[in-house]
Parts: C-alpha cells; sequence; structure tokens
C-alpha cells in the first residue's frame, strides 16, 4: 500500500494539512502571466519559489515554462528586495527584451513588505523599465488563499492595470476563462465564434503551452491575449467571468472602474453550465444560437442517455479547484452519477453552499469539504467506497491502494498527456470527459466481469 | 543535426557571445563564472561558483529549502517530514524527485507518499506560528505515532522569528520520540546546497550514533551522497552485495533513520556526490576515524575502479578476487551493448548541466559510445567541484556561506576508532591509494570545450545555437525549451522516467537511453512537405 498509514478512523486536525488539494498562490498568477502575448513573469522572492513553478507547469504542460526571479539572499530579506526587483529588470530588458514583465510577491517578500507599487514608480522613472515597456504586478501572498488565488489576482491586475476606456465600444465581450487549460481557452473562443460573437479572452495561454514542435525555441511563442487586446477589455460590451474563485475579481474591478457590466458563472463544464454560459454570451452580445450549437448540445444529451446503464447511480468521490469541482459536481449530478464526496484546497464559504445546491437531490448525504484535503478525501472514501475518484494526478495513490477507477481532471497531471490538447468544457469537452470517465468505469467493468458475464457488446 | 556541428568553435568567442547580451556589470559578474578550456593545459583554470545568482537572469537553481527537505531527506522513507509554512513549499516537494525507495514488508514505515504541511496562513504570519506548529505534531503523532518527526522551516518563518528547534525540543520531550527542526528558509545561501549542508549538519547532530550495534558482516561501508534516483542506489547495493560488501547506511537514497543512527559503525565511507556531502565524510572521520574515499558508480570505468577502491582499502585478497570476478562477469555485457550501440552514437556531441556530481560523472558514459562533450557545469556546485579539493583552502568564505553554520567536530569521547593507523594510511597512500581525493571536473574537459557555472536560459540558448549539441542534458525547466529546437533533451536530475543508470546494469540501460533518443525517428518530422517544397505546382502524381 502506498498511501499505508492512512487510518479509516478520522480525527479532527486543525493544526496539519496532510496532502493537500491545492497549491500556493505564485504558481497561478505565473500561469496567468503566460497566458499574455511577450510575456515573463517575474517571482519576487526566493529562486527556490520560481524553480518550483517552473518546473510543476513544465510537468504539466510539457512545454517551456520561462519565468524570472529576483533570487532574494538573505541580506535581501533584510534590507528588503527593491535592490533585487531593479537588477532583474535591467536583466530581463537587456537580456530577454519581453513587450511585457508580470510580477508576483511571495510570502518572502511579502512577510517583509517590499512595495513592489513604488518600486515598479521608480524603476519606470528612471528608465529601468524601457519607454514602450509594460510592467503590471500583484501581491500573491502564499499563506493566504491557494494558486486559484494567485491566478486571479494577476489577471485583475491585467485588468486594472491595463485596460482603457475611449468611451468607444469595440462591440466585443471579454471574456475570463478561469483556471483552466489552453484547450478550454479555445473551445470557449470557438463557441463564441459559432455563435458570431467577438470576444477578448484573457489570460489566454492558447498558442503558448499547448504549442507545436517546429524545430525552433521561441522565448515568446505565438500565442496569448495581446497588450493591445488587455487595453480595449475596457472598451468592451460586456465582461463575462467563469468561475467566481479564478475570474470575478477581474470581470468585477472593470465593472466598477470602467464600467463594463459584469457576469460570473460557473465554469461551462458539463451540460448546464455550458447552457448558461452560451446564454450569457447570447444575452450580452445580442445574437441569437447557431444551429451549430444545439447540435452539439443535442450529441452531449445523446451520449448520457444512451449511456445511463453505465452512469446512473455511480458513487463518484471529486477533489480540485472549486470552480471546477463545482461544475464538475453539477455535471454528475446531470448525468445520473451521485458524487458522495467531495472536497477542495482552496478556502471560500460559498464552495459548501454551492456544492449543496447542485447536488440538493440527495439532502445532507453527502460530504463536503472546502478547504479540505486529500488525506481527509481518502478517509472518507475508506468509510464509504466509491466507484470512481476524479481528481489531479496525486489522487493515483489513493486510486491505486483503494483500486477504484480513476479519471484525472485537474491541476497538476503529472503522468498523463491530452489535458492542454482535449478540452473539458463546453458540449464537445463535456463529451471528452464523459468518454474519460465512461473509458474508466467500463474498463474496470471488463477487467472485473467473470467469464460468463464478459460481454461483447456493452 | 549533427551535419552543420561547429564545435571546433573557439570557446573564447563563445563566451564574448554570450556576454555581448547583458548589461556590463552582469557580464562582469558571469565572466568569472564561464571558463573556456582553450588548451591542453588546464592547470591554474578556475571557475567562479557558489556566488549569488543575478537577479532576473533565468537561473535554473532552487533554493535552500529545496535542497534540504527535497533532497537529502527526501529519500528518507520512515519520517514524518513536516514543512512549517505555508503550502506550496511542501506540495511542490511531494513525490516530485524519483528517489525509490522499498521498505522491507507491507507494513514497514513509508511517509514518503504523504505531504505534511502546517499551511500557514496570514494570522500565523502575524500572530507567529509556534503553536499552530507544535499542534500539527502532536496531530501527526496522534495519527500516526511516528517514531521521529523532523520540521522544515520555509522563508516567512525565518523572518517571523518562530524558533523551530525550540519547539522540536519541547516536543520531543513531550512525545518521546525524535524530533528536530531545520533552518533551511529558502532564502539561506545561494542555491540548494545550502540546504544540503543544514539537513547533513542536523542528521548528524540529531540522529548518527544513536545506535551501536555493530552489523556482522565483514566489509561494511557507508555510501554517501547516492539518492537512489530511478533506482540507482538499488543496482549500486546489490553489485556490493555481490562483492561481498554490505551497506550500512545509504545517505539517503532508500534510507532510514535506523541507518543513520548506526552509520557510524561502517568501516568506511565512500563518497558518490562530493558536493552535498563531503563535509559528512569528513565529520564522521573526525567523530568516529572512519576514513573516506570519492566514489563513482556512474560508468563502468568508474565502476570497476571504485569497487577496486573499496576492495583495497580492505587489504583482503579474497575481497580483492571476489571483485575482480564480479567486475569480469559485469564488464561482458557492458562491452557487448558498447559494441552494439557505438556505432550508431560516434561522433555525436553532448552537453550537461546539473548537479552537485553528474555534469562531471556523466562523461565517462557518453565517451564510452564514442561521443564528445561540448560544454558542461553545475547548477549548485562549489569550486572544488570543479577545480579539486586542493583549493578549498583558497575559497573565500562570503556572506552568503558564512551564514551556513560549519559543525565543530571533536574525536568522540568513547567511539573514535581510527579504522586504520596513521602507519596504515600513510603506506596506502604511498603506494597510491586516494584517500579524501577529488580532482573536479576540470580534468575531464576537452580542449576547445566551455565550462559554464549556473547556466542561465540566455546562455543555454547561445550554447545550442553555436555548437549545435547532439543531445543536452540539464533538467525538467529546460527540457522542453531545448527539445523545441529538434534537440533530444535527457534529464538527469530526475532521469525523466528512466534508470537506474548506476553499476554495470544501468551503464547498459543508459546507453540504450541515449541510442534511442539520438536515433529517434521523430526527429527527422519537423517539416511538412509543402514546407520543403513551397512552390505551388499543378502536377498529378501520375504524371
Amino acid at each position: 500500500m502506498l498511501l499505508r498509514h492512512t487510518p479509516k478512523e478520522i480525527k479532527a486536525r486543525k493544526a496539519l494539512a496532510i496532502n493537500p488539494a491545492k497549491t500556493c498562490q505564485p504558481i497561478g498568477a505565473m500561469y496567468a502571466g503566460l497566458g499574455i502575448h511577450g510575456c515573463l513573469p517575474h517571482s519576487h522572492g526566493s529562486q527556490g519559489c520560481c524553480a518550483y513553478h517552473r518546473s510543476t507547469l513544465t510537468r504539466h504542460y510539457r512545454e517551456p515554462i520561462m519565468a524570472a526571479t529576483s533570487s532574494f539572499t538573505e541580506g535581501a530579506s533584510v534590507f528588503g528586495g527593491q535592490a533585487n526587483l531593479l537588477q532583474a529588470f535591467l536583466t530581463i530588458f537587456t537580456t530577454y527584451d519581453p513587450d511585457i514583465v508580470a510580477v508576483h510577491t511571495t510570502c518572502l517578500s511579502e512577510t517583509i513588505g517590499d512595495d513592489v507599487n513604488q518600486i515598479v514608480k521608480k524603476a519606470k522613472a528612471d528608465g529601468t523599465i524601457p519607454e514602450g515597456k509594460y510592467v503590471i504586478h500583484t501581491p500573491t501572498p502564499s499563506y493566504v488563499g491557494s494558486h486559484v488565488t494567485g491566478f486571479s489576482n494577476m489577471v485583475k491586475a491585467m485588468a486594472v492595470q491595463l485596460a482603457e476606456k475611449t468611451g468607444k465600444s469595440n462591440g466585443k465581450v471579454n471574456i475570463v476563462p478561469g483556471f483552466v487549460e489552453p484547450s478550454d481557452m479555445v473551445e470557449m473562443k470557438r463557441i463564441a465564434g459559432m455563435l458570431g460573437v467577438e470576444t477578448i479572452l484573457f489570460p489566454d495561454t492558447s498558442g503558448i503551452l499547448n504549442g507545436p514542435l517546429t524545430g525552433k525555441f521561441q522565448m515568446y511563442p505565438k500565442g496569448g491575449v495581446t497588450i493591445d487586446e488587455l487595453k480595449r477589455t475596457g472598451d468592451s460590451i460586456g465582461s463575462i467571468g467563469l468561475g467566481a474563485w479564478a475570474s470575478a475579481d477581474a470581470v468585477r474591478a472593470l465593472d466598477t472602474q470602467l464600467k463594463v457590466p459584469c457576469q460570473v458563472h460557473d465554469l461551462p463544464i458539463g451540460l448546464l453550465a455550458t447552457d448558461r454560459f452560451v446564454d450569457a454570451l447570447r444575452t450580452v452580445a445580442g445574437v441569437s444560437v447557431p444551429d451549430t450549437v444545439t447540435q452539439e448540445r443535442g450529441q452531449l444529451l445523446d451520449v448520457i442517455s444512451d449511456m445511463q446503464p453505465h452512469l446512473y447511480g455511480k458513487k463518484v468521490a471529486i477533489a480540485g479547484d472549486p470552480d471546477q469541482v463545482i461544475a464538475l459536481t453539477e455535471f454528475l449530478v446531470t448525468m445520473g452519477m451521485k458524487p458522495v464526496h467531495i472536497v477542495t484546497g482552496t478556502p471560500g464559504k460559498a464552495f459548501t453552499k454551492r456544492i449543496k445546491e447542485v447536488t440538493a437531490r440527495f439532502g445532507d448525504d453527502i460530504n463536503v469539504k472546502g478547504p479540505g484535503d486529500l488525506f481527509l478525501l481518502h478517509q472518507w472514501i475508506k468509510n464509504e467506497p466509491v466507484d470512481l475518484l476524479i481528481c489531479n494526478t496525486y489522487g493515483k495513490y489513493i486510486a491505486r491502494d483503494e483500486d477504484i477507477p480513476f479519471v484525472r481532471h485537474g491541476f497538476p497531471i503529472l503522468d498523463r498527456i491530452g489535458h492542454s490538447y482535449f478540452p473539458s468544457v463546453g458540449y464537445k469537452g463535456g463529451l471528452h470527459l464523459l468518454e474519460k470517465i465512461l473509458g474508466a468505469l467500463m474498463d474496470r467493468t471488463d477487467r472485473d466481469a467473470p467469464e460468463e458475464r464478459f460481454e461483447l457488446v456493452e | 543535426m549533427t551535419g552543420e556541428r561547429t564545435h571546433t568553435v573557439n570557446p573564447e568567442e563563445i563566451k564574448k557571445e554570450i556576454l555581448a547580451k547583458y548589461p556590463p556589470k552582469v557580464a562582469r559578474k558571469r565572466a568569472k563564472q564561464i571558463t573556456p578550456v582553450s588548451s591542453d593545459e588546464k592547470d591554474g583554470l578556475k571557475v567562479g561558483a557558489n556566488v549569488r545568482t543575478v537577479p532576473g537572469i533565468i537561473t535554473q537553481r532552487g533554493c535552500c529549502y529545496a535542497g534540504c527537505k527535497g533532497v537529502i531527506m527526501g529519500p528518507t522513507r520512515d519520517i514524518i517530514n513536516l514543512t512549517h509554512g505555508p503550502i506550496g513549499c511542501g506540495f511542490y516537494s511531494w513525490l516530485t524527485r524519483r528517489n525509490q525507495t522499498r521498505p522491507p514488508s507491507d507494513d514497514a514505515d513509508n511517509y514518503m507518499t504523504y505531504c505534511f504541511s502546517t499551511d500557514m496562513q496570514d494570522q500565523d504570519i502575524v500572530f507567529g506560528g509556534e503553536k499552530k506548529l507544535k499542534a500539527a505534531i502532536q496531530e501527526a503523532y496522534d495519527i500516526f505515532k511516528p517514531k521521529s518527526i523532523s520540521i522544515f522551516s520555509t522563508c516567512p518563518v525565518g523572518l517571523i522569528g518562530d524558533d523551530v528547534h525550540a519547539v522540536a525540543r519541547e516536543m520531543k520531550e513531550k512525545l518521546g520520540i525524535n524530533i528536530f527542526g531545520f533552518s533551511c528558509e529558502g532564502y539561506k545561501g545561494v542555491s540548494q546546497s545550502a540546504g544540503h549542508h543544514i539537513a547533513n549538519n542536523a542528521i548528524f547532530t540529531h540522529v548518527v550514533g544513536l545506535d551501536d550495534t555493530v552489523m556482522d558482516a565483514k566489509f561494511k561501508i557507508n555510501l554517501l551522497g547516492e539518492y537512489n534516483i530511478g533506482g540507482d542506489g538499488f543496482v549500486i547495493e546489490e553489485l556490493l552485495n555481490k562483492c561481498g560488501i554490505e551497506l550500512v547506511s545509504t545517505f539517503s537514497g532508500n534510507s532510514t533513520m535506523d541507518q543513520f543512527a548506526n552509520c557510524h559503525t561502517a568501516d568506511l565511507n565512500a563518497v558518490m556526490c562530493h558536493r552535498s556531502i563531503n563535509y559528512v565524510a569528513d565529520m564522521l572521520e573526525t567523530k568516529y576515524g572512519i576514513p573516506w574515499i570519492k566514489v563513482s558508480f556512474l560508468g563502468p570505468t568508474s565502476t570497476a575502479s571504485s569497487l577496486r577502491k573499496i576492495a583495497a582499502y580492505f587489504e583482503d585478497q579474497e575481497l580483492i578476487d571476489r571483485v575482480e570476478a564480479v567486475i569480469a562477469e559485469e564488464m561482458a555485457p557492458v562491452e557487448a551493448k558498447i559494441k552494439e550501440v557505438k556505432p550508431r552514437c560516434e561522433g555525436k556531441t553532448a552537453m550537461m548541466f546539473v548537479g552537485g556530481s553528474r555534469a562531471h560523472h556523466y562523461q565517462e558514459l557518453f565517451r564510452d559510445i564514442g561521443m564528445t562533450v561540448l560544454s558542461a557545469g553545475y547548477e549548485f556546485a562549489h569550486r572544488d567541484d570543479y577545480e579539486g579539493r586542493h583549493v578549498i583552502p583558497d575559497i573565500k568564505i562570503d556572506a552568503d556561506s558564512r551564514n551556513i553554520e560549519e559543525l565543530e567536530i571533536e574525536p568522540d569521547d568513547t567511539r573514535y576508532n581510527p579504522r586504520k593507523t596513521e602507519e596504515e594510511m600513510k603506506a596506502l597512500e604511498e603506494k597510491g591509494y586516494p584517500f579524501k581525493a577529488y580532482d573536479g571536473m576540470i580534468p575531464e574537459m576537452e580542449k576547445g570545450s566551455l565550462i559554464i557555472d549556473d547556466i542561465s536560459q540566455h546562455e543555454t540558448e547561445t550554447l545550442i545555437a553555436m555548437y549545435k549539441p547532439d543531445i543536452f542534458c540539464a533538467g525538467i525547466k529546460e527540457k522542453y525549451a531545448v527539445q523545441k529546437h529538434g534537440i533530444p533533451m535527457k534529464q538527469l536530475h530526475s532521469y525523466d522516467t528512466g534508470g537506474p543508470y548506476a553499476s554495470f546494469e544501468g551503464a547498459i540501460n543508459f546507453f540504450d537511453e541515449i541510442d534511442r533518443m539520438l536515433n529517434a525517428n521523430i526527429w527527422q518530422y519537423l517539416e511538412a512537405p509543402w514546407q520543403k517544397n513551397p512552390e505551388l505546382s499543378a502536377k498529378y502524381n501520375w504524371e
């Protein structure tokens, strides 16, 4: 047994986190920064933070992850990191020539109280940040929230620090896609395209973190939202933030500061959440939904109904980021499955409330915790076994010990490919998720079936 | 790629090209860490190392915590390694280093699959985290009843002044198990190396010497600085056992706390990774009288010579004969593999930027299959790892190194036991026996090559553009940037998904791996037909 010390008996813990279902803010900010074209994310802290984030993102995407660090030493930790950040700007703009640097802080620079805003002003004033180049920044203390919070903070910084209002509408809709895969961002743009809605989607890591092999490394690959587009978000007719945890702050800031009206919806994972996304796009942009979209919806519905015998009543344990887990849970319920153990590591009171809403038909019969951890999830599973586990790669240890069919979903996925190429949002994404779920369940049925019940047609 | 190879380029030119892109002050600093090997005369070559990284340069280095928690303590299975800090540090160092472990039974302790953290929140930063740390230790004890718990300090812990050592002492007293802390805040030192040192010092202080049981074996040694990545430690131990040599402990691949506690009963210390652990070997010698030698089990020649060195130390003819028999037996399949693979790899070129030690150790494996190493360097080494141990007295202690504690070690009152008398040591040395000897990487480097310490992204790009290597070896952060060029990239920290590469058996794996990487079809298909032949023509294919 790989998790041999996990007991069935659950003891309350107040201080000890075991096998977390979250990580820290800066990696989310780094990921968001990579979604701007020509951007070099910068980590203002010890160099280990940057190394860890780059390593984790690299393993998840199997793509180059470029980012710089202020390389704090003990001296900088005592005297402040201003000299390090100024040196970093000089080195970065001279050597790597990005269009924009997206600075996030760390627990180190936050604890000592570095004023990044002031340092950036100084660097602009003395030309360390060259004319025509941009620096955006956000505080991302690791001891608040999670990687999702860091993502949200950096996305908000993009909007607040770059958006302008000329007063002339650009006719576009801003979409903040949430902490999702580049494949999901492509799919959101495709759906909007089918509706004929012009969008500015930010951040946009498609083309950057699912890039081609060409024989040439590009420091700043094609793809990403451009600085110009980010500036124009102030002229859009409205904003749709997908996922309350990851996207609400950015679209609300555009609403309050530049009067771009916003809506916040669940991530469009599954039938109903995608319905709401399409409906929101339709009403914000004032367009009608073409048959092609309705057709895709019908296909998803068709497969769900075809496969009911394999789905209905199956118990599922889920762990992941709150935006992902809420939408996913709703999708499972829609399909007749029963999510029984649900955990997110990211704090936020609304989580439990939303999960209770989407699982209302099961009453109080489900375990839900936010923030919780994978150790707790595993203990719940030991007490009430499930038919399926949906989790990031760390779930494979639980799945193996408990012999549960396992679908990898979320961040990070360190041992499989596909997430950056095949979406889980939209109707097509729903189909893809469903294919993975059914594959896992039905492979298990085949594996466990006695010979006389092993069937060709299922 | 091989067609356009230009490794005859003058390394001085490449250095100039690299530095031209930097701001002047950065260029002056980097110049000291970039050393062209322009002639066969290598005496006096210097490589600046273990100095601060320039902010913004895109380094591959990690931090002190990573070196302490991830590298040194990561591979020890029977201890709860508790990170005191925000969640990230514990999360990123959770199962990500491929150090394998093999518990002796299904119910033996193994906490390596777990991540333990105090998950500090803002109120802990403001009001102090000691209370939470104590509570976390208590909860860990209540749930798991472990034999030992260690505490790793992250950046904010040092800044807010949490005294992890006081908490450790208090809880040790209260719970009656071994509990100790590491002041391995990420900002300490200039790289992972500081963390190695802090980890090793704590193990030496809190664990080594707790168990005096002497293993019933004629030839018993410790293997220091071998972390069992991809199973390297397993095959080395199998090889040693085959020769009749037993391991009392390994620091720290496949290790347990009991092994550390007992390691002072071994009769010889064999040091693999000089960087991460040479000082432990020194301390074990001073305190307990165990001599040490440098070994390497990477490459068949080094493996054979390391076995011979160990056998020669024990001066036992039976052991010497057995080692020779094992070498002869094990060498045959290695030679057969070299014969098979070499025609496909000969003349190709490699670069490697990893470690500690590996950028040195792996050169032999490439040479064995006819390949040339064009450029190499370490990520967190010190000057002695490049230039050899003779420079140690000349190394200036700067502010960053001064912060890393050096232990004052005295011979143990009761247990100091020189395994060989001074005369015996001297007699061996006179016969050329290399106690405590390490000449570093420089002697391996060929004329025309370039040594780069703490390589940056820009330097990597320049090297690839100018040298056009056939294979590049480094870590995960470099992997896909290199491969976008159409050049295969081998991770020599974590071995990608491969290994073991140590010992004779591992050498065979490595040769197969390099053969596969160099000769995989995929690199031929970078261009689509319409990119190769962009002009439009209206021919039909039956014309």
